[in-house]
């Protein structure tokens, strides 16, 4: 999951109607043929699903929105609300569990004030938990945008991020 | 790369890189799992450091995939010797350039050691003496970006043989006779299911790879499409070719970045080197394959969920028959194996189903990819003959349990599996043995767990997550989990009743016999295992209101030894929620009512003066 392209102007506005036909127009994937891929590729666009994008793109494809909202509402990973531009992933795996995810959790929750699915008011971060991110080894780890910090315990959660806030502001 | 029109052309190529291959020095790091750790920036500093010592023409650093050893984080392979380093940072890179690409020495402090004497070599580290890599033997080793360098290390070549010289049937006779069966989980017979798509009616018909790891624990497939992709492509090619599909789709779940990465570019090159498209490599034969990217739904890893997911729809399973060898992808027949697999097919037409099927047990051929984490010192990749214990894996391999705890059990096939007991250690591993002992071989993940593990907190944990990613449709699954779910919390929490283990297990037996899917139908085995090996937990939760292994947190409590505790105030200055109290040099309280159980002054305290009861 790259860095989460929700610009500031969207989170009060919504897309334009020109930035929705230039997010169709560019598409790789065609709705008819691959419906998740061309949703994955709006939501890279704007960092979540507008809702006037899904109505157009039902339009232009004849898909009903119904079921496109069907597909959308059904996996995790599609969003319908504008989300923090980076987005934390904490993985609540079985060989993280056994090494104290749950506590990791709970020191990124204190320490940005949210809780899972939720974005801090600032939407710098957006938090969600994952069920493995297949780096075992490193558990427990966590993941934010595309970069893995492993081997954590509650302290270093709080050092990396308030590092990665610092780094970015 | 210029596109290959031969089966010839191909042969040729490979001889010419192998020409250029030459003596040099290639340091190959892992490039993909220690990538956490930074191992980009070590491939930076040892590149900036031969090319600055102008040693460009006698070595070269290939960003390689996964060594296996991921405990050893981040992992460094100098061939020709084989000499493995561990824990390789920045700093390091002038001294290996020094002392091993030049000077040929080895750096002692960088290699793997045991009871204080290194180990240099990779092949006489126990973690590798014990294993028997076939699957993963380019995992590692070939840079997964470079087709040329798979290429070299022989990749196409059984597909190669299978479109020239083999009829599809044959194909099938090959991969039956082997003894394969499906490394996803349920182990059906691969060459079977390759049979029933081939005699299906309809056109067209499709491949697809399940790239779909959603297991908890589980990352073989992970690093096979990350460090040896062109295996995987071309596995596909000779399944297409069996069973006559040109059309294929590799799913790959959406949180494995540099597996997408990598595939997709694997992809593109395949199809610019005339190895997937029309008349792959001259024969006549088509196909392509498309990637897609899943949008994080664990039930996808189901066949039909995966399917419907690719159709565009809701990533939900539907009852079979009709198997998707007969109506599959759009209806039309389809084949779908998993990503090991798929990797398993190349070497079997290579060496012939004879010399694959003398690895293994009897109904078990060849071996299998485990990933190992949890409580166990070499946490990383192991590939073991089907036949392997559990003792071989876990100390022989693993290395045994970290501080010399005490093996309480391996949980085995993640939210469908089950967790298997000390009592098993020695019973060797394949499909039908695990099955009996309550858990399932399932695609591979093997977590080890100590005693400082709550039998009752797993199988929550387990039952939660199969609630969670049930998809709904069918009501024992979407109602009977989370009954289930609420039993095993109300235990975890103090609160279970008694009659609590009995209910669990008659509602654990109904969900497994009536659900729809497999998810459904294995969702119980986490809970009903662990009752069947440890149901002397559950009774301590129940009727003693106490956690014997002190991991479930509302029945337990930290409190700090007066006599051993040093007043140091490092568990102070620690603690999150200032629930502990002091003065300096003297020992210190926890105030119950403000501690949240965090355990981070149990963590950080020196002197093992904070115990949790």
């Amino acid at each position: 999951m790259a860095e989460n392209a929700t610009p500031d102007r969207l989170v009060s506005q919504g897309p334009s109607e020109d930035d929705v036909v230039a997010a169709l127009d560019s598409l790789d994937a065609r709705p008819e043929t691959n419906l998740i891929g061309a949703l994955q590729e709006v939501q890279d666009r704007f960092g979540y699903l507008p809702s006037p994008a899904l109505e157009a793109m039902s339009e232009r494809s004849g898909i009903p929105l119904s079921r496109i909202y069907g597909v959308v509402t059904f996996y995790a990973q599609f969003y319908t609300e504008p989300r923090g531009r980076h987005t934390i992933l904490c993985c609540r795996g079985t060989a993280c569990h056994v090494k104290g995810a749950g506590r990791v959790l709970e020191a990124v929750e204190r320490e940005l004030g949210i809780e899972e699915g939720e974005s801090t008011p600032d939407l710098m971060f957006y938090l969600e938990t994952v069920a493995c991110l297949g780096t075992c080894f490193l558990a427990p780890v966590i993941m934010i945008d595309n970069e893995y910090f492993g081997m954590l315990t509650p302290q270093k959660v709080a050092a990396i991020l308030q590092n990665f806030r610092a780094e970015r502001q | 790369m210029t596109r290959l029109d031969s089966i010839d052309a191909l042969e040729k190529l490979r001889g010419d890189l192998a020409a250029q291959e030459g003596a040099g020095v290639v340091v190959r790091v892992c490039s993909t799992g220690c990538r956490a750790l930074g191992a980009l920036s070590v491939c930076e500093a040892l590149e900036r450091e031969i090319a600055r010592r102008a040693l460009g023409s006698k070595a070269r650093v290939v960003r390689a995939g996964c060594h296996g050893l991921c405990a050893g984080a981040v992992a460094v392979v100098v061939d020709p010797q084989g000499i493995f380093y561990q824990g390789v940072t920045t700093e390091d890179a002038p001294e290996i350039v020094e002392e091993t690409v030049v000077g040929g020495r080895i750096v002692e402090r960088l290699c793997w050691s045991l009871d204080g004497e290194a180990v240099p070599l990779k092949h006489d580290i126990p973690f590798y003496k014990h294993q028997t890599r076939l699957v993963l033997r380019n995992c590692g080793v070939v840079d997964p970006a470079s087709l040329e360098d798979a290429i070299a290390h022989g990749a196409y070549s059984a597909a190669a043989q299978a479109l020239s010289d083999m009829r599809p049937e044959q194909v099938i006779e090959e991969v039956l006779a082997s003894g394969l069966r499906g490394r996803g989980g349920a182990g059906f017979p691969t060459g079977r299911k390759w049979q029933f798509a081939r005699a299906a009616e309809g056109e067209p018909k499709y491949i697809i790879c399940n790239a779909d790891e959603g297991d908890p624990g589980a990352f073989m497939d992970r690093a096979l499409l990350e460090g040896d992709p062109h295996l995987i492509i071309e596995g596909m090619i000779i399944g297409a070719y069996a069973i006559g599909a040109k059309k294929g789709f590799i799913y790959v779940r959406a949180e494995y970045p540099i597996a997408i990465q990598h595939t997709k570019a694997a992809l593109e090159q395949a199809r610019e080197a005339g190895l997937l498209g029309e008349s792959i490599l001259g024969t006549g034969f088509d196909l392509d394959i498309e990637m897609r990217v899943g949008a994080g739904a664990f039930v996808c890893g189901e066949e039909t969920a995966l399917i419907a997911s690719i159709e565009g729809k809701r990533g939900m399973p539907r009852s079979r028959p009709p198997f998707p060898a007969s109506f599959g992808l759009y209806g039309k027949p389809t084949n779908i194996n998993n990503v090991e697999t798929w990797a398993n097919v190349p070497r079997i037409i290579e060496e012939g189903s004879e010399a694959y099927a003398k690895v293994g047990t009897e109904g078990s051929k060849g071996t299998k990819i485990f990933a190992l984490a949890g409580k166990v010192r070499n946490t990383g990749l192991v590939e073991v003959p089907m036949g392997a214990t559990l003792r071989q894996i876990v100390f022989d391999i693993g290395g045994g349990i970290p501080d010399d705890r005490e093996f309480r059990a391996a949980q085995m096939g993640g939210p469908s599996g089950g967790c298997v007991p000390a009592d098993y250690l020695d019973l060797p591993i394949d499909y039908d043995s695990v099955k009996q002992v309550g858990a399932i071989m399932g695609s591979g993940g093997l977590i080890v767990m100590d005693d400082s593990t709550c039998m009752v907190d797993i199988a929550r944990f387990f039952t939660d997550f199969v609630q969670s990613e049930s998809c709904g449709k069918c009501v024992p699954c979407r109602v009977g989990t989370r009954r289930m779910l609420e039993i095993l919390t109300r235990i975890c929490n103090g609160e279970g009743e008694i009659g609590d283990v009995e209910r669990l297990d008659r509602l654990g037996k109904m969900v497994l016999a009536t659900s729809l899917c497999g998810l459904g139908q294995t969702a119980p085995n986490p809970a009903l295992s662990t009752i069947r090996y440890f149901q002397h937990e559950y009774d301590s939760h129940i009727n003693e209101r106490r956690c014997p292994a002190g991991a479930c947190q509302a029945l337990i409590g930290y409190r700090i030894l007066e006599d051993t505790c040093t007043g140091c105030g490092v568990c102070l200055k620690a603690c999150p929620v200032g629930a502990i109290s002091g003065e300096k040099k003297q020992p210190h309280s926890i105030s119950a009512s403000v501690c949240i159980k965090c355990g981070a002054c149990h963590e950080k305290c020196r002197f093992d003066a904070i115990v949790v009861e």
